[in-house]
């Protein structure tokens, strides 16, 4: 047996290292480390309530809205007031926005790039990846972001500026919006869809998104195997890309776009055993035998402190590892669509499980989803009587809970206030879940126990399918710590 | 020039806001400006040992480093050592990292408030002891002296901003790349000039409800947010309502108030950050430059001759009475 140490990894935002335990070429063990403390919810104790929307978003720089929702809607309750439909909407659009923003980055920028990497030089594919996808040089990269900077011009209308906003406020939202700023938003959607119709897949977005099940996306893939969509397909499928990663933890949503009809676009669940089960949030505990703080071993968001502490013998992370009723659960774009009951993705998740291909497969089509679903919401408008926020009167419980869906999974914020300051803020975010270290039990958290068994190649150093696997949970070390 | 960016005690936000640069798509732009990156956290190939030998390679001068940026602040607890963050894969503390590349470098740029001067990672009680690259708060000397210079004789540049603009770090570095960027350029807390020379009340939108002392008493209000809301807008150094983010964007256009995020004391305020303190009617504090007994005149007599149509437009979400309409004579 031998061991060794990854890091420091790139295109996962944040510090992540990842110690292996190898033998007969096949990885039989994996501790994952972050390797950043900031110390977020202790700034936060004390402060006024409000203060929680200018720190939250500041946790982190990709999921920024995200937090600030979460942050939001944990006030929201705090204070007894739902936001106005427009001032929904709006909150919609903005958390759309930049949970789209997200994928497309993770596609183009963070992931793709490992296949123009030079161990695959003599793969039929390999030149072909290498021009669109290679870091820094690839061309259908280079033109991801010229989209995805276009895409972010509707947060300039939205929210000012992304990311760090304070438009998002408990209330619902901080800047009203005419119907001629609308059209205007409706060209940036617009421009995301052509990027997608003509880089990513070669078709009609409507058009991948009627697919049922992986035969339709094989034939899919071979009327449009020039797509870099087409190509990935191709790439997973001489990689066998469903075979690696696998995570056999539940699938967790928190549910996300609250509607005016009081439904969510997509459901809260669990996905446990290819059945559908309620999520009940008092369930979620938080378990720090294996991290580098002090207090109770195993407790509810309400009673955890974040108090560091770096001599327990045990720790190898600044992460905690939460679990639901004590399992581990996944969170992310599959999760969502699962829950969703999105036809292809369940197909796949029903054939592969959880692994890479199941989870990017599930992140592209999200994407797709998400841009036809900001158009649609952008066609229909707001309304023009109707108000975009509502004022907070006083504090009227001493307890509130935000739990959303962030671009890479459940995130949650559980605030307790006492004499208008903040008594105590805890937060959860989706790459905690994805990335805890053991618990207790020892039980690996779903990314060590997707390394489990993970194939390497001869002399590998930083062994590359690691780095699928590791990015094919689009990872976000600054919000896990925080 | 090869540039290496490095990330420490901050969100990854300052990057996700530079790669929304709209002139010029990074890739792009990078080539035009000659760039070769050795290392960016959220936009290069290689990872562990291959990055590891990257950096040793630079710290023994086997390759040049012409621009350095610390995205983060520096973390040096606890007590000094650093264990709060640790380089992922090595035993080495960022922060030593960090002062080494420093040394090794032309230009030093500490991108965004949590870099320049310890920012929100440095808000109390700072359990990590987070500071600045070469500020603490508003002191000079942290991780690097007071009188660190790089090597090509400027303090570390400290494009503050949280986040920052995609264009002050294009910017700062194209002035760089034609080797016309000075110390006299950079303003008393070494931020480049062209950008914190600016308030932001420059050329906001507000403007004309400020001028009349129309006020917003919430979100979603179109008033003037000094008076109640706790904007800062008069007395923030950026250009951030002349330079429109993501398209046409801003604080203040996005109907909340400035809080001066490229200042040193960004992360340390005492009070609500969206409030107005206030000492029985009157906010306390006063725009740049501005004598105290002049401005509560001018407030006064400016709150006396408000026009119906800003009082009623200050506290309303669309505009409800428009501007008349006046012909010339002819």
């Amino acid at each position: 047996m031998s061991r060794i140490l990854v890091g420091p990894f790139n295109r996962v935002e944040g510090d992540l290292e990842v110690q292996l335990e190898i033998e007969a070429q096949k990885v039989t063990s994996a501790r994952v480390n972050s390797t950043l403390f900031r110390g977020f919810e202790s700034m936060l104790q004390g402060r006024p309530p409000s203060d929680a929307l200018v720190y939250a978003p500041r946790i982190c720089g990709i999921c920024s809205v995200s937090q600030s929702v979460a942050a939001a809607q944990a006030l929201s309750q705090i204070y007894g007031i739902t936001p106005p439909e427009n001032g929904q909407r709006a909150i919609n659009l903005m958390l759309a926005n930049e949970n789209a923003a997200d994928l497309l980055t993770h596609f183009y920028l963070f992931f793709m790039p490992d296949f123009a990497r030079g161990i695959y030089k003599d793969r039929p594919w390999f030149a072909e990846s290498q021009k669109r996808f290679k870091a820094m040089q690839g061309l259908s990269s280079a033109r991801a972001i010229e989209a995805r900077s276009h895409w972010l011009k509707m947060m300039g209308t939205l929210a000012g500026h992304w990311p760090h906003t304070l438009a998002i406020q408990p209330g619902g939202c901080s800047r009203s919006l005419n119907d001629a700023e609308v059209m205007q938003m409706l060209l940036y959607a617009q421009k995301l869809r052509h990027f997608l119709e003509t880089v990513l897949l070669h078709d009609r977005l409507e058009n991948f998104l009627s697919l049922e099940n992986e035969t339709d996306l094989q034939s899919w893939q071979q009327q449009h195997a020039d797509s870099d969509l087409g190509l990935f397909l191709s790439i997973a499928a001489d990689l066998a890309l469903h075979e690696l990663g696998k995570s056999d933890a539940l699938l967790m949503s928190y549910g996300s776009f609250p509607e005016s009809d009081g439904q969510r676009l997509i459901p809260s669940g669990v996905y446990r055993n290819g059945e559908f089960q309620l999520l009940n949030p008092s369930h979620i505990q938080e378990d720090i035998s294996h991290a580098n703080y002090q207090g109770d071993l195993h407790s509810s968001p309400w009673h955890q402190a974040q108090t560091p502490h770096l001599d327990n013998p045990d720790a190898y992370s600044w992460c905690k590892a939460p679990r639901l009723k004590g399992e581990v659960a996944e969170t992310g774009s599959l999760a969502r669509q699962v829950m969703a009951k999105q036809p292809l993705i369940l197909n796949l998740m029903q054939r592969y499980g959880s692994c890479v291909y199941s989870r990017i497969l599930a992140r592209t089509l999200e994407l797709v989803k998400l841009t036809v679903q900001v158009e649609s919401w952008l066609q229909q408008g707001f309304s023009e009587t109707g108000h975009f926020f509502t004022e907070p009167g006083d504090i009227v419980h001493q307890r509130g809970v935000g739990l959303i869906e962030a671009a890479r999974g459940s995130l949650g914020h559980w605030l307790e206030v006492k004499n208008n300051r903040i008594y105590s803020y805890q937060i959860i975010a989706p790459t905690t879940w994805n990335f805890s270290p053991r618990d207790q039990q020892n039980t690996p958290g779903a990314l060590e126990k997707a390394l489990e068994n993970t194939p390497l190649y001869d002399g590998e150093t930083d062994p590359v399918n690691v780095q699928h696997i590791v990015r094919s949970f689009d990872p976000c070390m600054v919000c896990t710590v925080h | 020039m090869n540039i290496l960016w490095f990330q420490s005690g901050g969100c990854s936000g300052c990057t996700l806001s530079f790669l929304g640069l709209e002139e010029m798509d990074l890739i792009e732009w990078s080539r035009s400006m000659q760039l070769n990156w050795l290392w960016h956290p959220s936009l290069t190939e290689h990872s562990g040992s291959e990055t590891q030998a990257m950096l040793d390679a630079v710290l023994k001068d086997e390759i040049k480093l012409d621009i350095f940026c610390l995205e983060g602040s520096v973390i040096m607890g606890p007590n000094g050592s650093g264990r709060f963050h640790m380089l992922a894969g090595t035993e080495t503390p960022a922060k030593e990292l960090i002062e080494r590349l420093s040394e090794k470098a032309d230009y030093v740029l500490a991108i965004g408030t949590c870099a320049a001067f310890g920012g929100i990672t440095a808000s109390p009680p700072n359990t990590v002891e987070a500071t600045g690259l070469q500020y603490d708060q508003n002191f000079a000397g942290s991780l690097l002296p007071a009188n660190f210079k790089s090597r090509a004789g400027l303090p570390v540049i400290n494009i503050s901003g949280c986040p920052v603009h995609p264009g002050w770090v294009a910017e700062t570095i194209g002035l760089i790349r034609f080797q016309k960027l000075k110390t006299e350029h950079l303003d008393p807390y070494n931020r480049p000039r062209f950008y914190a020379d600016k308030l932001v009340h420059h050329g906001c939108s507000r403007n004309e409800y400020y001028e009349y002392k129309a006020s917003a008493v919430k979100p979603s209000d179109l008033g003037c947010m000094m008076e109640h809301m706790g904007c800062v807008g008069t007395v923030a150094h950026a250009d951030c309502n002349e330079r429109p983010w993501n398209g046409n964007g801003s604080c203040t256009k996005g109907g909340y108030p400035c809080v001066d995020c490229t200042s040193p004391d960004f992360g340390h305020l005492n009070h609500s950050y969206q409030e107005t303190p206030k000492i029985g009617n009157i906010p306390v504090g006063l725009p740049s430059d501005m004598p105290k007994a002049w401005f509560i005149a001018l407030s006064t007599l400016a709150k006396s001759a408000t026009p119906k149509r800003l009082k009623v437009n200050a506290t309303a979400e669309r505009i409800e009475i428009s501007p008349e309409i006046k012909r010339k004579k002819l």
